[in-house]
């Protein structure tokens, strides 16, 4: 009774020890494999942190809210571009920008690669909020269309106004700032402030929607106030993420951000479980590690000794079948909403 | 502004809208049974227009014939495509009914792409439809003649259909309820699979059009022209039909005007439609002939 009642109330519970040790193991990781790996191995898991930060935050408004959003295209291509106009300075923009002669405060910006990633979270953040007023007025229904004709628009802009973004040609030279101390570190501090989210007084509302919309409004939800905010705050790492990305890549252009992007990360999440954090991740591994493997379905293939020619795109068949399979059969993917620690739980009461 | 210019407009318009309020029409159908954004209506439409070319450029069929054989199997895909991925997910929640909907029409551009290559193939428009003649110094071509007087006929055939027959009322009435409807004794889902029959046929009439005024078929041309009607269905209020046509003659005819009075807006051609989606959700979410559908099911 005496030790239960100590345990309960000292801070280091179970659960919060096993908490942090997950959290210094990511921390120490990220470092040795800064140090240890090679080039190549160390700039796939550059990627997969990256992936990490814009299915997790995907994830908060497409399996937490329960809103079908195809928005991450648009604004990591946005979080991409503010990032890279604020990195290259005014001497290699003139070098570059071949259609126009870009806009003076163009030239102008330029700041630190903390300050461009905070400022690319935050005015994808600003385009969120300003697109959730429509859309969220009337039920979700419409915010998939919304975000998906949004991903269409930002293309076209960024293609017609070579004064700011260079048009089709993008950015290129873009300094090469990021590495897995500033990917995994956001990648760490996305996942922990999401599910800080998750399990907060919103997130609870959150579910809430998601499970029965007139149910949670009769509670005294306010739904639409709720959807804004996890519209938003995916919104807004998706804009950071999508400047890691530039920083990573060095070069970017509108052809980048196509609606595939989207969909990888529709993938990814809906494989790992709608509503997980947890499934995220895993999903990311797992599509990413997936769609390095499949890299031979595009290529030409001896199949029982019929020869086929290359294919490109076949990797996109297979994913899309994957897609509507599973959701077809196996809609909870792999962690249905559970997360980690639910999983102990779990096991615990079946001892 | 020279009124010549304006009614060579004014007829340019009148094509293009009507190829949207074709595509259109199926959406607004589907949504107003199933309340799901049909992401895939798009692409079919894209098979449409496919389904033609094979038709005339490998068999050699007439126009007519092939207008015809792509509208019925069209309209059996559409019904195939129900069955297989929508009917298993009657009840479950809607965001899985619109992801499996993205994941079909990701799933038709790319396998288009790979079997059929992505690379725009030259539509075979018959000879007589490229047969200009002038009226009054505005010239037509025959082909943008017959869009909107075929468009025409297939909106009072389809108006016909819901409001004079059976089927049509029973479409109706699944729009409000389809539980009291399956226990009225009527089968829900061959009715839905109907809805799906329909609209697709007509999605692939939009896409054979769309293929006869801008001669080239290719994988991906049935997403933009899908997200710009799907506007125009919102436009004109989601679930009416004659509303889908008025909408999609709006969008229609705003794209044809503004780029030829200000040509220098033509890059952002493709974002006027949207632009219109999102002032008709803020203002008049329920469009212009639509009544309020969240109303009308609870």
């Amino acid at each position: 009774m005496m030790t239960n009642n100590i345990t309960n109330d000292t801070i280091f519970t179970k659960q919060r020890i096993i908490n942090l040790a997950i959290i210094i193991t990511a921390i120490w990781f990220t470092h040795f494999a800064q140090v240890t790996f090679d080039e190549y191995t160390v700039r796939i898991i550059n990627n997969v942190a990256i992936f990490v930060i814009l299915a997790v935050s995907y994830n908060l408004i497409n399996g937490v809210t329960g809103q079908f959003s195809l928005e991450p295209n648009g604004f990591v291509a946005i979080g991409a571009y503010v990032t890279a106009i604020l990195l290259v300075d005014a001497e290699g923009m003139l070098y570059q920008y071949d259609i126009e002669d870009p806009y003076p405060w163009v030239l102008a910006l330029q700041t630190n690669f903390l300050w461009a990633l905070i400022l690319s979270g935050t005015i994808s953040a600003l385009l969120a909020l300003s697109l959730s007023f429509p859309v969220f007025r009337v039920r979700g229904d419409y915010l998939a269309i919304v975000t998906l004709g949004f991903g269409f628009i930002i293309r076209i802009l960024a293609i017609n106004s070579p004064e700011i973004t260079n048009g089709s040609l993008g950015i290129n030279d873009i300094p090469e700032y990021s590495n897995l101390y500033w990917t995994g570190g956001i990648a760490i501090f996305t996942v922990l402030a999401i599910l800080n989210i998750i399990y907060s007084k919103f997130g609870r509302a959150m579910k809430a929607v998601r499970d029965d919309e007139d149910a949670a409004t009769a509670m005294g939800i306010n739904t639409f106030k709720v959807k804004t905010l996890a519209f938003t705050t995916s919104a807004f790492f998706e804009g950071v993420g999508g400047g890691l990305l530039a920083a990573l890549l060095t070069s970017i252009s509108p052809d980048l951000f196509t609606f595939f992007l989207t969909f990888q990360l529709l993938i990814i999440i809906v494989l790992g479980g709608l509503g997980s954090t947890t499934g995220a991740i895993l999903g990311t591994i797992f599509v990413m590690a997936g769609l390095e493997w499949m890299r031979f379905l595009d290529e030409p293939m001896d199949f029982m000794g019929i020869q086929t020619d290359a294919m490109p795109g076949m990797r996109m068949v297979v994913f899309s079948l994957i897609l509507i399979v599973v959701m077809l059969f196996a809609r909870e993917g792999l962690m249905g909403k559970k997360e980690l620690k639910d999983l102990f739980k779990k096991k615990k009461a079946n001892k | 502004m020279d009124i010549l210019i304006f009614m060579q407009q004014m007829v340019n318009g009148f094509s293009l809208g009507s190829m949207y309020a074709l595509i259109a029409i199926g959406y607004t159908m589907v949504y107003g049974v199933l309340r799901l954004i049909n992401f895939a209506h798009g692409d079919i439409m894209m098979v449409g227009a496919f389904l033609g070319y094979t038709f005339m450029e490998i068999f050699g069929l007439s126009f007519p014939v092939t207008v015809l054989l792509a509208v019925v199997i069209s309209g059996l895909f559409g019904m195939f495509m129900d069955r297989i991925a929508y009917k298993p997910l009657r009840e479950a929640p809607k965001i899985s009914l619109l992801i499996t909907a993205i994941g079909i029409s990701f799933f038709l551009e790319n396998a288009f792409t790979v079997f059929a290559g992505g690379v725009p193939r030259a539509f075979p428009v018959p000879e007589y439809m490229e047969n200009i003649f002038n009226v009054a110094g505005v010239t037509f071509s025959v082909a943008s003649i017959m869009v909107p007087i075929v468009t025409l006929v297939l909106l009072l055939g389809i108006l016909y259909v819901l409001y004079k027959t059976k089927y049509g009322m029973a479409i109706r009435a699944l729009s409000f309820d389809i539980k009291t409807v399956n226990l009225m004794g009527i089968d829900a889902n061959t009715i839905i699979g109907l809805v799906f029959a329909l609209g697709s046929g007509l999605a692939a009439v939009g896409g054979i059009f769309w293929a006869v005024n801008y001669p080239s078929v290719e994988p991906m041309m049935g997403v933009l022209v899908g997200l710009k009607a799907f506007a125009a269905a919102v436009v004109g209020g989601i679930g009416s039909v004659t509303g889908a046509v008025l909408g999609g003659f709006i969008i229609g005819f705003t794209e044809v005007v503004v780029i030829a009075f200000f040509p220098e807006m033509g890059g952002y051609k493709d974002a006027f439609a949207f632009i219109f989606l999102i002032l008709v959700l803020l203002f008049k979410p329920t469009g212009i002939m639509g009544e309020d559908l969240e109303k009308s099911r609870f």
